[in-house]
């Protein structure tokens, strides 16, 4: 495949809340975070608190993920997130409402980040309309590739969802262009091979797969899976439009023994975060 | 709509991994590159007489292929009615179908250059396959386990480690072999690129329902030819036991292009009808719920879920057919009626294995019981000159704990 250039970046859905969030970053020429929360854990109300204060924070776009009982891509600390949040009775169409509930609340770009099974269960377009009537902003299906993915796309895309689709370190360079014309908002490129879950440091090929990718691509490119700390994130701005970080954060809920001191420490780690990512690396350069 | 051209029964899957609507490859997209891979070696081996060449080598002296195809002349007695065959594949190293599988898909292991192979295992039989193979082979092995299925398969257990593979428990969810997968497949997301998930039946995603369907295949074309040689004509019914559905398949396919074959899959039925308490995914008749078609572990197909999506829990006696979704193929050749798809309870599967033992000298595996126990139940209904073949896909030692609580 030849390097072609990115057609999405004419997609008329690019002017939804995603694509105006990094437009802004770019202008400033800032890293952008994108924080990972499992809606119900430990309650959808928990998560509500915990979803304002991680705006108000300086998270630039929310992951609210909706939980799954056989989450395969993710690792002990989002599987554990994903059961609790189950115990607490979450289901897709309660998630929904909390993003209706949000939406009053807040302007943050909300990206709703689930298995296909659940979203298929409730049907596609049933599942589209509610997200899209909720406020959401985008789709992202994690075990949903872009050659199964054309239904949903044509679903989501008709309710002006962002779908974000992920790239891995194993995609070849004829996948990244497929990956790439399958996307809008931004492309998620995962950092390593293996699970979600935090790591000590970053992977050492990373800086030359985000080039790779760039080829592929005009989308804000987001790196996830491992990011967990200031110091990932503060060197994460020459290589990436944005840091996801997941596990870390869902570690802060689970050490708390309330909602609000839940919100507390996630506020306090996504400042450091944010500090990392406005003082880091600049985007400026790229 | 057995009326279904042979032609198009011999078409499945599609370039893309389908059976009808089932199948096709649902993954993170870190696996997506190694399937491709896999498919495209596999493609290459099935083209290369040396690859059938090392893997028939391996089934004859190794696994000690052909199986005999018994006629059970007591049980045919017994039960009165059809004349019973039964395809030993019980007599294979290991004891059961699955080195079948193996020994193919260890060698395409080391074809790609790996050095290791991850496997799940329900029952232990797949995992003791894995194990034997690696070993045959030179492969490290890693083998994920269900801590409740290794309280009940404690012996198979301690023969993975006497192989020297490792074997680790897995306590999360029920704690069985939809557990064990998600483990495996998490290792092998991560050790994509020096590890081959050797997956144990016709489930995941594509080309794993296809490669896994063509290694066990050897079963149905030997036990066609024996049956022509035996009684000069095709049978007139298949049993196999269906968990995900290898033994199945493996028996079914050298057949579907014969209308006047009829092939029955028997599902765990467990110990009730609600959500939970069964394994039953395709059976129609007999009120179980909680069955739809959705998407678990790379593959589209029947799937035992709530209303919301979230996979159930499952309950069978035998630890290999404890599962809450069926192969892609399984549930296409229901969809379409080519095969027929029926359920039996763990007493039932109990009572038959203890039928078995004292009438024809066999005991076997609790999964192969409950192909024996529909079998019991059908067979004194048939004519004395219907022909039938019961695959009994393993032998119970393994299951002695569980059967000696009925003896």
């Amino acid at each position: 495949m030849s390097k072609t250039a990115a057609p999405q970046a004419q997609d008329p859905i690019a002017v939804g809340r995603i694509a105006r969030k990094f437009r802004e970053l770019s202008a400033r020429g800032e890293l952008g975070l994108v924080a990972y929360v499992t809606a119900g854990d430990p309650s959808l109300d928990a998560t509500e608190q915990i979803v304002l204060t991680a705006a108000e924070s300086g998270a630039d776009v929310i992951e609210l993920g909706v939980p799954f009982s056989d989450p395969v891509a993710d690792g002990p600390t989002i599987q554990r997130a994903s059961d609790r949040a189950l115990r607490a009775g979450t289901t897709p169409a309660s998630v929904i409402d909390l993003i209706r509930s949000l939406r009053g609340r807040t302007q943050v770009p909300l990206v709703l980040f689930s298995y296909f099974n659940p979203i298929l269960q409730m049907g596609l377009q049933k599942f589209a309309d509610a997200a899209s009537a909720s406020g959401a902003d985008g789709v992202l299906a994690t075990d949903l590739t872009p050659e199964e993915a054309s239904d949903y796309r044509a679903a989501m895309r008709a309710r002006d969802l962002d779908t974000i689709f992920l790239a891995a370190p194993t995609s070849p360079d004829e996948r990244l262009a497929k990956i790439a014309g399958s996307s809008s908002g931004f492309l998620y490129l995962i950092s390593r091979t293996g699970v979600t879950g935090t790591r000590d440091a970053l992977p050492e090929d990373l800086p030359a797969l985000a080039r790779r990718v760039r080829r592929f691509t005009k989308l804000p490119v987001a790196v996830g899976f491992g990011i967990s700390r200031p110091e990932h994130v503060s060197v994460l701005g020459g290589i990436a439009d944005a840091a996801v970080v997941g596990s870390a954060i869902v570690d802060e809920i689970e050490k708390s023994v309330s909602a609000k001191e839940a919100a507390l420490n996630v506020g306090s780690l996504i400042r450091s975060l944010k500090d990392a990512a406005r003082s880091g690396i600049s985007r400026r350069g790229l | 709509m057995s009326s279904i051209a042979p032609s198009v029964l011999g078409s499945v899957p599609d370039v893309r991994g389908r059976y009808g609507p089932y199948g096709g490859r649902y993954v993170p997209e870190t696996l997506v590159a190694p399937l491709e891979e896999l498919d495209r070696v596999y493609a290459e081996a099935s083209a290369d007489p040396r690859f059938h060449a090392e893997l028939d080598m391996l089934l004859h002296d190794f696994a000690g292929r052909p199986t005999p195809l018994q006629f059970a002349e007591h049980l045919t007695e017994h039960l009165g009615g059809a004349r019973i065959y039964i395809k030993r594949e019980d007599l294979l190293h290991t004891g059961a179908h699955k080195i079948n599988n193996c020994l193919g898909q260890g060698l395409l292991a080391v074809r790609m250059g790996k050095k290791r192979v991850i496997a799940e295992t329900g029952a232990g039989q797949h995992g003791v396959a894995t194990a034997t193979v690696a070993a045959r082979l030179g492969l490290a092995c890693t083998v994920y386990m269900g801590t409740e299925d290794m309280d009940r398969q404690r012996l198979n257990v301690n023969r993975m480690r006497l192989l020297g593979t490792e074997v680790i428990g897995v306590e999360s969810g029920s704690r069985t072999l939809k557990d064990a997968i998600n483990e495996a497949m998490r290792d092998w997301v991560t050790n994509v690129r020096t590890s081959h998930y050797l997956l144990g039946s016709v489930l995941g995603a594509h080309p794993y329902p296809q490669i896994v369907r063509d290694f066990h295949k050897v079963i149905g074309e030997e036990a066609r030819e024996q049956i022509l040689g035996k009684e000069n004509r095709l049978p007139d019914w298949l049993f196999a036991c269906v968990g995900g559905g290898s033994n199945a398949i493996g028996l079914f396919n050298a057949f579907l292009a014969d209308a006047t074959v009829k092939m029955l899959g028997v599902e765990a039925g467990g110990r009730g009808h609600t959500l939970g308490e069964h394994a039953v995914r395709l059976t129609a008749a007999g009120g179980f719920t909680g069955a739809r078609p959705g998407v678990l572990q790379g593959t589209y197909s029947y799937v035992l879920q709530t209303g919301d999506g979230q996979i159930a829990t499952t309950h069978s006696i035998s630890a290999g057919l404890d599962y809450p979704a069926v192969g892609p193929e399984h549930a296409w050749l229901s969809d379409i009626g080519r095969a027929e798809y029926t359920a039996v309870s763990d007493e039932d599967a109990i009572n038959a294995a203890k039928t078995l033992a004292r009438v024809e000298g066999i005991i076997p595996a609790l999964e192969s019981a409950h192909a024996v126990a529909e079998l019991i139940r059908r067979a004194p209904k048939m004519k004395k000159d219907e022909l039938v073949i019961v695959n009994l896909s393993g032998r119970g030692d393994k299951d002695m704990e569980t059967l000696s609580r009925y003896v």
